[in-house]
C-alpha cells in the first residue's frame, strides 16, 4: 500500500511537470492545464486512500465549501481583475501552509515525527521554515492584492529604517527558530509565525507600480518553498518535488520578467532603493 | 529521519533543475497563465491538510487541517479555472 501510494505520488509529480511544461508554449497550454488537474486529482485521491485518513465527512465538507467558493469567484471575476485574484489565491496557499505546519506541531504523532513536546529537532526546523515562509506568503500576498485592487496606493511605500527593520525581523526569526529547536516551546512556534507575518507585510509594502507582476511571481515562488518545507516534515516526496518545481519556476520567471524590464531583481524584491542594506535584508528574509 | 533528509534534499535539488529548464524559454505572452497554473499546482499543500484533517478523533490539529482543506480547495478549483479563462483569452487574441 505504501509503495503503491508512493508510485501514484510520482505519477502526480510528473503530471505537474507536464503542466508547467505545457504552459510554456501556446500550442500545448490547454493540455498543460488539464495535466495539472489530473495530477491534483491523483494526489488528493491517493492521500485519501492512505490509512492515516480515517474520517471523511469533515474533509468532504471542506472541499465542498472551498471548491464552491473557488469556482464561483473564478467564474464571476472580471478579466481585468485576474492579477489580484491570483495574488489573493497565493495568500490562501500561504495560510494553508501555516495551518498544516501548526497541525504537525500540535499532533506530531499523526505524522510520525515524535510526540508532543519531544518532536525531532530536524522536523522542528522544517516545520518552522514551512510556517515562516507560508506566513510571509500570506501577508505579502494580501498587500499585493490590496495594491492591485486599489485598496492602498499602488506606488511604492518607502519608509525610514525599512531595510534595518526587515533585517532585524529576519535575524529575530532565526533566533526564534533556534529557541524552538532547543526548547520545543509552543510560544516559540507562534512567535516565529507572528514575526514572519510582519516580515511579509513589510517586504511587499515598498514595492509597487510596474514591479507588481514580478512580486506576484515571487510570492508564487515563496508558496512553493513553503510546501517544500512541509514536505520535509511529512517526509512526502510529492510535496517536495511540487514545492521545488513551483519555487524554482516562480523564481526564474521573476528573473526573466525583471530582465525584460531592465530591472535588478534584488531591487524589486527588496523594495527599490537599497544597495548594501538591501543585501543584508535579503539574507535575513531567506532565513 | 536523517536518511530521509538526504533523499529529500536530492529530490529537491533535482526538481529545482526541472523547474528551471521547464520555464526558462517560456513565451512572454504566457507569463500570466503560467503564474496562474503554478499557483493552482502549489495547492498540492492540500496533501498535508488532508493528513491533518484525517484522524478519527477531533482536536485542534484536525480543526487546523479542516481550515487548510478549505483554503487549498478554493485555490485548486479557482486556480485551474482562472488559468483556463486566461488561456481562452489568449486564444482569441491570437486569431
Amino acid at each position: 500500500m505504501e509503495t503503491l501510494s508512493a508510485l501514484l505520488y510520482l505519477v502526480a509529480s510528473i503530471c505537474f511537470i507536464m503542466a508547467l511544461r505545457g504552459l510554456s508554449s501556446p500550442e500545448t497550454s490547454r493540455q498543460g492545464n488539464i495535466y495539472g488537474m489530473v495530477g491534483m486529482t491523483i494526489a488528493i485521491l491517493t492521500t485519501l486512500a492512505s490509512p492515516i485518513v480515517q474520517s471523511y465527512w469533515l474533509i468532504v465538507l471542506g472541499v465542498a465549501i472551498g471548491g464552491a467558493i473557488g469556482y464561483v469567484v473564478a467564474k464571476k471575476i472580471e478579466m481585468t481583475a485576474l492579477p489580484q485574484l491570483v495574488a489573493a489565491f497565493h495568500s490562501l496557499v500561504g495560510l494553508a501552509a501555516v495551518f498544516v505546519a501548526l497541525a504537525a506541531f500540535y499532533s506530531p504523532e499523526a505524522y510520525g515525527i515524535g510526540s508532543a513536546g519531544a518532536i525531532a529537532k530536524g522536523s522542528l526546523i522544517e516545520m518552522a521554515l514551512g510556517a515562516a515562509v507560508g506566513a510571509i506568503t500570506f501577508t505579502g500576498s494580501i498587500v499585493a492584492f490590496a495594491k492591485l485592487q486599489g485598496l492602498v496606493t499602488g506606488k511604492p511605500l518607502v519608509f525610514p529604517m525599512q531595510h534595518p527593520l526587515n533585517a532585524a525581523l529576519g535575524v529575530l526569526s532565526v533566533l526564534l527558530i533556534v529557541w524552538l529547536v532547543q526548547s520545543n516551546a509552543t510560544a516559540a512556534m507562534w512567535l516565529i509565525i507572528i514575526a514572519a507575518l510582519a516580515l511579509g507585510f513589510l517586504l511587499i509594502l515598498p514595492i509597487g507600480g510596474a514591479d507588481m507582476p514580478v512580486v506576484i511571481s515571487m510570492l508564487n515562488s515563496y508558496s512553493g518553498w513553503a510546501a517544500c518545507g512541509i514536505g520535509f516534515t511529512l517526509q512526502n516526496n510529492l510535496l517536495i518535488i511540487t514545492g521545488a518545481l513551483v519555487g524554482s519556476s516562480g523564481a526564474i520567471l521573476s528573473y526573466i520578467m525583471c530582465k525584460g524590464m531592465n530591472r535588478s531583481i534584488f531591487n524589486v524584491i527588496l523594495g527599490g532603493f537599497g544597495g548594501e542594506a538591501a543585501g543584508a535584508a535579503a539574507a535575513g528574509g531567506g532565513g | 529521519h536523517g536518511n530521509f533528509f538526504v533523499t529529500g534534499l536530492t529530490v529537491l535539488v533535482l526538481a529545482c533543475f526541472v523547474g528551471y529548464y521547464v520555464v526558462w524559454r517560456v513565451t512572454p505572452a504566457l507569463h500570466s497563465p503560467l503564474m496562474a497554473v503554478t499557483n493552482a499546482v502549489s495547492s498540492v499543500i492540500i496533501v498535508g491538510a488532508l493528513i491533518a484533517a484525517g484522524p478519527a478523533e477531533f482536536g485542534f490539529s484536525k480543526l487546523l487541517g479542516f481550515l487548510a482543506v478549505i483554503l487549498a480547495s478554493v485555490n485548486i478549483f479557482g486556480g485551474f479555472l482562472v488559468t483556463q479563462r486566461m488561456l481562452s483569452m489568449f486564444k482569441k487574441k491570437g486569431k
